[in-house]
């Protein structure tokens, strides 16, 4: 009997689009038929959000093999990029083109500046390209909290002192107010968009790993003096996919900034403790394992909210979970336990047949 | 075999986590719908229930009880469905975890406080008040997710946020799902920008610009500093509109030094300026931790020198460690003083220590006031349990604007259809270690 030959690397990438595909169906009918609460219906482009920034770090930690610390930094800038434009031409341009256009501008926003943090950092070797990041993050963050960025009959007016040192006139629209951020950006994003986006990253990036630059960007995770002496310019191809990851990232965070009718750059969705979360998601689903990432994001993302009722120790268990998670995914025994498990349960169901 | 028993466990533990997650916001919103429509719920919840069944011939309100009972994630419910005219669900947001917890917890007590005074007292045109408060984590998609948590449970009236970023984020909202909001202390402007929005405190220019005027009508200074914390949306906010009032009053502003989140540890820098440039007051719109260290670094270089804050400062006699001579002669704007002498702040004062240990601040007053005002509105539009939330909505949304409420935070307070309290700013002086109106 002749089979019909997939390569498995496509196989493999079609069950993570089916997968995203499947749930998107799944969530579509039980709203449908009314049995998603509030609660879920609120966290769906939240999923899309941190799926797309964990899959975009993936690509940075997982295929290019250099840890970076910022990616809620290039979330920051691609965020604010978009909003202001998306408030700026609220009423000029109609919703559908303009979240396209906003969703480009934070895209390119984010890569440009993911390319210019990139250009001296990724010459060198080593852990400098967490080190520099982790500052890049905080940085941008401490400069959109004092920044006032307005746009009048005058044209546009920036300072970075204080609102008043504008000298707006008074039909002037204030976009960016310093630390109190962008308010009233338009509410564009919604599940359908950030399933879209979702497919679109996957598809640039399992698309871009099998690709010949993909595979010189692995050569160098693997090995950088093997790959260099066969001739790969090892930054111009490290550039490539931080400047590639980096972009993804800022279209998470235009996904996050259309979702808020108020955005603020606070320690707590684009600080550290963010970058790390995402990190999290990436380590916990698997470091180049594009698949788990999304399912890691999605459960981590759900259990806090879900955990409400446990008021308090919500923050405990849900530590305690990533504990769990780490040992049960990481730890060799664990693994051991888990492949013994599974040929338990495939040689019940067939005997004789080895895994 | 332990990692064994041990992933066991744990993914046991996940799954009961997630199911009981499911398990109590079906339930609930299943409490809500017997707490609400009493004759029709009551009769559904009965029809599934065999047990209850034979009681639902009988009489409606045991089937209701029953019903409720049988809920045991509802079981504080079951009290109050006895209320003949059912349960007005309130729902509350506001940092409980995080830096800035104390504020949404102070909200949380007062509000629960106000609640039980009010229920005690027979409840509101026979309804019973029920406060579920949630976590927001000080993150504006955190608010929302607690709003949509809610909004599950089956909120009719929200009290919230407590702060303004997360508040302006949830008013988005509720305007969409028409449901009335009262935000006890959310001060940013945009916070009451939707009709359906109210607060109760003064709003950030409201307090920069009576500040900058009263300190221009009293004269009480010709050269003025300002110290403030350009990272937060409170302190900037105030800043602005103090110096743009400025400009209109006979004194200027001589320096304005910004410190943010990240370093608000040493004022030394900023407090030389304002000694260099000859100021003969300084303006603090700044919360009270900040405040304290600054007294306390102007006294050690010697600047001896006039200090005027807004309601943020409220609290500075009460922070560990401080002397409290240091803010002798301090003045300061604020709508609530827990040493005040009237009835109503001696009896709040006194049961806020008694329950929670310890001196309640103004978050906790304008989440007392708030839940009055709530109550004040739902009986001048007598709102019963039964209408739909958009019902509830316009009906507390007109009567905001023909109400008259004497809180803690102020006598008399009203409000316009723009959703801003008119009241007046009290200024206090502190002298020999408490508040004395000026």
């Amino acid at each position: 009997m002749k089979k019909i030959m997939i390569n498995k690397t496509t196989k493999n990438d079609m069950i993570t689009y089916a997968m995203v595909i499947l749930a998107y169906i799944v969530v579509q009918l039980l709203i449908a038929t009314g049995h998603v609460s509030s609660l879920i219906q609120g966290l769906l482009v939240p999923f899309c959000t941190y799926v797309i920034v964990a899959i975009a770090l993936n690509l940075t930690v997982g295929i290019l093999g250099e840890l970076s610390l910022g990616h809620a930094g290039f979330m920051c800038v691609g965020a604010f990029s978009s909003a202001v434009f998306s408030l700026a031409f609220k009423d000029a341009i109609p919703g559908g083109l303009r979240f396209l256009l906003a969703i480009l501008i934070g895209a390119a926003a984010a890569a440009l500046i993911g390319f210019l943090v990139g250009i001296p950092v990724l010459r060198l070797r080593g852990d400098y390209l967490a080190i520099v990041t982790l500052a890049f993050g905080e940085i941008i963050k401490n400069i959109i909290n004092a920044l006032y960025l307005g746009v009048d009959g005058n044209g546009i007016h920036f300072t970075m002192k204080d609102a008043l040192s504008l000298d707006m006139e008074e039909d002037g629209l204030m976009l960016i107010k310093g630390a109190q951020g962008v308010t009233g950006t338009p509410n564009d994003s919604n599940f359908t968009i950030g399933v879209v986006l979702i497919l679109i990253t996957l598809f640039i990036v399992l698309n871009f790993i099998h690709s010949r630059t993909g595979r010189a960007v692995m050569s160098i995770r693997d090995n950088r003096i093997a790959a260099e002496s066969v001739g790969i310019n090892v930054t111009k191809y490290k550039l490539i996919a931080f400047t590639i990851s980096a972009s993804l990232a800022g279209v998470a965070g235009v996904l996050y900034a259309h979702n808020l009718s108020t955005l603020n750059a606070l320690p707590k969705n684009f600080g550290y403790n963010m970058s790390i979360l995402i990190l999290v998601f990436v380590v916990l689903g698997g470091i180049g394992n594009i698949r788990g990432s999304i399912i890691a994001a999605v459960l981590l993302t759900l259990l806090p909210e879900v955990l409400r009722a446990l008021s308090d120790y919500r923050m405990l268990i849900y530590a305690i979970v990533l504990i769990a998670m780490m040992i049960f995914n990481w730890s060799p025994n664990a693994i051991f336990f888990r492949k013994r498990l599974k040929q338990r349960i495939t040689a019940g169901r067939k005997p004789g047949k080895e895994e | 075999m332990k990692k064994k028993m041990l992933s066991l466990v744990l993914a046991g533990a996940m799954t009961a986590a997630l199911l009981t997650g499911c398990g109590s916001t079906g339930a609930d919103s299943g409490s809500a719908a017997a707490g609400t429509t009493n004759d029709t719920a009551a009769d559904d919840a009965a029809a599934t229930d065999d047990a209850a069944a034979d009681d639902a011939a009988t009489t409606d309100d045991t089937a209701a009880d029953d019903a409720a009972a049988d809920d045991a994630a509802a079981a504080d419910n079951a009290g109050a469905a006895d209320g003949a005219g059912g349960t007005l669900k309130i729902g509350g947001i506001g940092p409980l975890t995080g830096g800035a917890a104390v504020y949404g917890i102070a909200a949380m007590n007062g509000s629960q406080i106000a609640v039980d005074e009010i229920n005690a007292a027979g409840g509101v045109n026979g309804m019973m008040l029920e406060l579920n408060f949630q976590d927001d984590e000080l993150d504006s998609e955190k608010s929302v997710n607690a709003y949509n948590t809610l909004k599950d449970w089956g909120v009719q009236v929200i009290d919230g946020c407590v702060t303004s970023a997360c508040s302006i984020a949830v008013s988005a909202k509720t305007a969409e799902d028409n449901i009335f909001q009262l935000t006890p202390s959310g001060s940013a402007v945009e916070c009451v920008a939707n009709p359906n929005s109210f607060r109760v405190c003064f709003s950030d220019p409201n307090q920069g610009a009576a500040s900058a005027q009263y300190i221009g009508e009293h004269s009480l200074a010709t050269k003025v500093a300002v110290i403030y914390d350009s990272s937060d949306v409170y302190s900037s906010g105030i800043y602005e509109k103090f110096a743009g009032e400025a400009k209109n009053q006979p004194f200027e502003i001589v320096t304005a030094g910004a410190f943010t989140a990240d370093n608000k540890t040493d004022f030394s820098v900023q407090l030389q300026q304002a000694k260099d440039a000859g100021a003969d007051l300084v303006f603090l719109p700044i919360y009270y931790n900040e405040a304290a260290l600054i007294l306390k670094q102007a006294s050690d270089m010697g600047f001896d020198v006039k200090f005027f804050g807004c309601d943020g400062l409220d609290g500075i006699l009460g922070v560990e460690n401080f002397d409290a001579s240091l803010a002798e002669d301090v003045m300061l704007l604020t709508p609530f003083a827990a040493d005040a002498t009237d009835d109503l702040t001696v009896k709040f004062v006194t049961t806020y220590n008694e329950q929670f240990g310890e001196t309640p601040n103004q978050f906790a007053a304008d989440g007392y006031d708030a839940i009055y005002i709530i109550k004040a509105a739902a009986e001048k539009a007598g709102i019963t349990a039964d209408m739909s939330n958009e019902e509830i909505c316009t009906a507390l949304s007109a009567a905001m604007t023909e109400i008259q409420v004497d809180g803690l935070t102020g006598l008399g307070i009203t409000w316009d259809a723009s959703g801003e309290p008119t009241k007046d700013p009290k200024a206090v002086v502190i002298k020999n270690g408490v508040y004395t109106a000026m």
